[in-house]
């Protein structure tokens, strides 16, 4: 078994809508496991597009993309959302946690969607996540009932249940204050150095980006460094 | 494990909106509940003015027709039976009005296990003698007990015993109308003429209330023995033999048959009673299209909500799928929330549509032309609770499918980097 979780092999995507533009332009790069990559690049570079394509969420492109050792491009639907489940974790920018649930539900969601453990498993993993989160007394809390750096760590918790191969995440501090982005930096990199989570970050914040252990620069959908 | 898990959050998202969600279900439950009763009304309905006729009508009647013979005697005639002959003036004065060899035919189709029931009658046209003015009138000589058992006879005689005309000779029960206008009542003694011209007296022993008020007015009950004697006939002298059938559909074909193997008319319910089969059905008809209508408008209430609940969880459903929820999953938790909608909704339209029907069942109802009528008639039959509750789920199912459609087409994509 290769080293490598994910591979983008020459992906390239064109928008037609109004005018038509190359967003992403014969991207390709690996992550290996373990890796904490950022990705940084100025306000419309294309970053975000190409994580998505990278999340397996948008289909819509040309070149190949492998997780896992495992091609993705041109999978249907279904296949798509069951490996987004299994391997893939996501932090977004906005947490979007349900808030008809409680912070353990909302952990235990994939999780039970993935359906290879017991509830009562999923749960004890949950807590053991909540814990290391240090927020494990908001367990039984709604999930609109916590603060936003709080409501981001319990983001973190869920993207973490299914233990994916990879952790995407767009802009995750972007929405929080300085002390918060600087908790959610030390998980994430605590995850990197302890438990060899790799993970890729889509960051405009260059100080974060600084100390990831491997930056790639974009810049009119291209890669400028890697 | 995936099933429990759809349920679990459709049922979170339903509660989430409980209020609305109870808007939606009441709406079913109306629907259903009006459904419900207004079927079981109408088809009491139905039910009760059919069985005003239906009930006292045999499914086959033998009888034999008055009519000239088929086959004149000029075709018999070796000289003319080949020719085309115009006959002009032909009468049918050889045939009678009695049945031949009735009492063979009855033993014959008691044998026949197609037939549940035999009822002899004979009909004879008299006058009433009332000072001197004649009122014609119409009695029928009966087998009291065969009449009750298939025509129920005894429900219909709202005074007097029915039993006496059997026991007691020379008794007769007069129809309601008929009595008013003769001014008798029980153990008087009316006078009557036949059309031979022979008068006899006949002791009054009960009224008879149809409910159609001018076969009231001409029809009278006797005998068969009386009735016989009356007429001047012998004892096997009966002009109509009334049979019930075990399945009513049978009874068209054995009319056929029985007229071919008895050599005799017969005449079916179908074809004496058309007009009845067609009120009942345009009655259903009607009651049916006013219960859809209802589920119809039920079914939009529930789209809209769900349509608006989708625009409400349109982050749910984005991160759902994004931490791998299919679109077929999204799609099956709105179905789930439509259907439990349906379902819920329309159970407790079946319950209330039965508590109402069973009030309206307590209403009383009295009206002179329906003896046997106490309350409004309520029809219970199961098979509007199972239509009912059918339609309740195929209405959700359709308010559900469009907008649970567009729920799991949602792009994640476009909701994320929206934010």
């Amino acid at each position: 078994m290769s080293n490598i979780i994910l591979e983008a092999r020459n992906i390239s995507k064109v928008f037609t809508d109004p005018v038509q533009m190359n967003v992403l332009n014969d991207i390709s790069f690996s992550v290996g496991k373990g890796e904490f990559v950022s990705v940084v690049g100025k306000s419309g570079c294309g970053k975000s597009t190409l994580l998505y394509i990278l999340s397996t969420m948008d289909t819509d492109y040309q070149g190949e993309l492998w997780i896992d050792d495992q091609k993705v491009t041109g999978q249907r639907e279904q296949q798509l959302a069951a490996i987004r489940n299994e391997k893939i974790g996501f932090v977004f920018q906005f947490h979007y946690l349900l808030n008809e649930f409680t912070v353990l539900e909302n952990i235990t969601l994939p999780g039970r969607k993935l359906g290879k453990l017991s509830t009562q498993v999923l749960e004890d993993r949950a807590m053991k996540l909540l814990r290391t989160l240090g927020i494990e007394h908001l367990y039984n809390k709604k999930a609109n009932r916590i603060s936003g750096g709080e409501k981001q760590r319990v983001a973190i918790a869920r993207a973490l249940i299914n233990e994916p191969q990879i952790i995407m995440g767009d802009e995750p501090t972007g929405n929080l204050d300085k002390k918060n982005s600087e908790i959610v930096f030390e998980i994430f990199q605590q995850l990197s150095q302890e438990f060899n989570q790799s993970l890729l970050i889509v960051t405009h914040d260059p100080e974060f980006a600084a100390r990831t252990s491997r930056v790639i620069e974009m810049e009119d959908g291209k890669i400028l460094r890697q | 494990m995936n099933a429990k898990l759809i349920i679990d959050i459709a049922l979170s998202l339903l509660m989430a909106r409980w209020k609305q969600t109870l808007v939606a279900a009441i709406g079913v439950t109306f629907s259903i509940t009006m459904f419900i009763t207004l079927l079981g009304f109408m088809n009491g309905l139905n039910d009760m003015l059919d069985a005003l006729i239906l009930n006292r009508t045999a499914h086959v009647r033998l009888f034999t027709e008055i009519k000239p013979k088929a086959d004149q005697p000029v075709y018999e005639h070796p000289e003319f039976k080949d020719n085309h002959n115009i006959l002009h003036s032909i009468r049918s004065g050889n045939s009678r009005e009695s049945i031949y060899n009735s009492g063979a035919i009855i033993k014959t189709l008691q044998q026949d296990n197609r037939v549940i029931g035999i009822a002899p009658k004979l009909k004879a046209q008299v006058f009433f003698n009332e000072g001197n003015i004649d009122i014609t009138g119409v009695i029928d000589g009966i087998d009291v007990e065969a009449e009750a058992a298939l025509f129920f006879f005894n429900d219909y005689v709202v005074k007097g015993n029915a039993a006496d005309i059997r026991n007691l000779a020379n008794t007769i029960i007069l129809g309601k109308g008929l009595a008013e206008k003769l001014l008798v009542d029980i153990g008087d003694v009316v006078q009557i003429t036949t059309a031979q011209g022979e008068s006899f007296r006949l002791k009054v022993a009960g009224y008879f209330q149809s409910g159609l008020q001018d076969l009231d007015k001409v029809q009278s009950y006797a005998s068969i023995q009386t009735v016989q004697k009356l007429l001047g006939k012998p004892a096997d002298y009966i002009t109509d033999i009334q049979l019930k059938v075990r399945d009513i559909n049978d009874a068209p074909a054995m009319a056929k048959e029985f007229a071919t193997t008895f050599n005799i008319d017969s005449e079916d319910i179908q074809s004496a009673n058309a007009q009845f089969e067609t009120g009942s059905s345009v009655r259903s008809l009607i009651s049916y299209a006013v219960g859809i209508t209802l589920l119809i408008v039920a079914g939009f209430g529930i789209y809209n909500i769900l349509n608006m609940m989708i625009y409400e969880k349109m982050d749910s459903i984005a991160i759902m799928k994004a931490t791998g929820f299919s679109g077929k999953d999204v799609n099956r938790i709105f179905m789930v929330i439509a259907l439990s909608i349906g379902f819920f909704g329309g159970l407790t339209g079946l319950v209330f549509g039965f508590i109402i029907s069973s009030i309206i069942d307590q209403i009383p109802f009295n009206t002179a032309a329906l003896p046997t009528i106490k309350t409004y008639p309520i029809n219970y039959d199961a098979i509007y609770y199972v239509i009912g509750f059918s339609f309740s789920m195929f209405t959700t199912f359709l308010a559900g499918y469009f907008p649970a459609r567009k729920a799991s087409k949602v792009d994640p994509v476009i909701i994320i980097r929206g934010k």
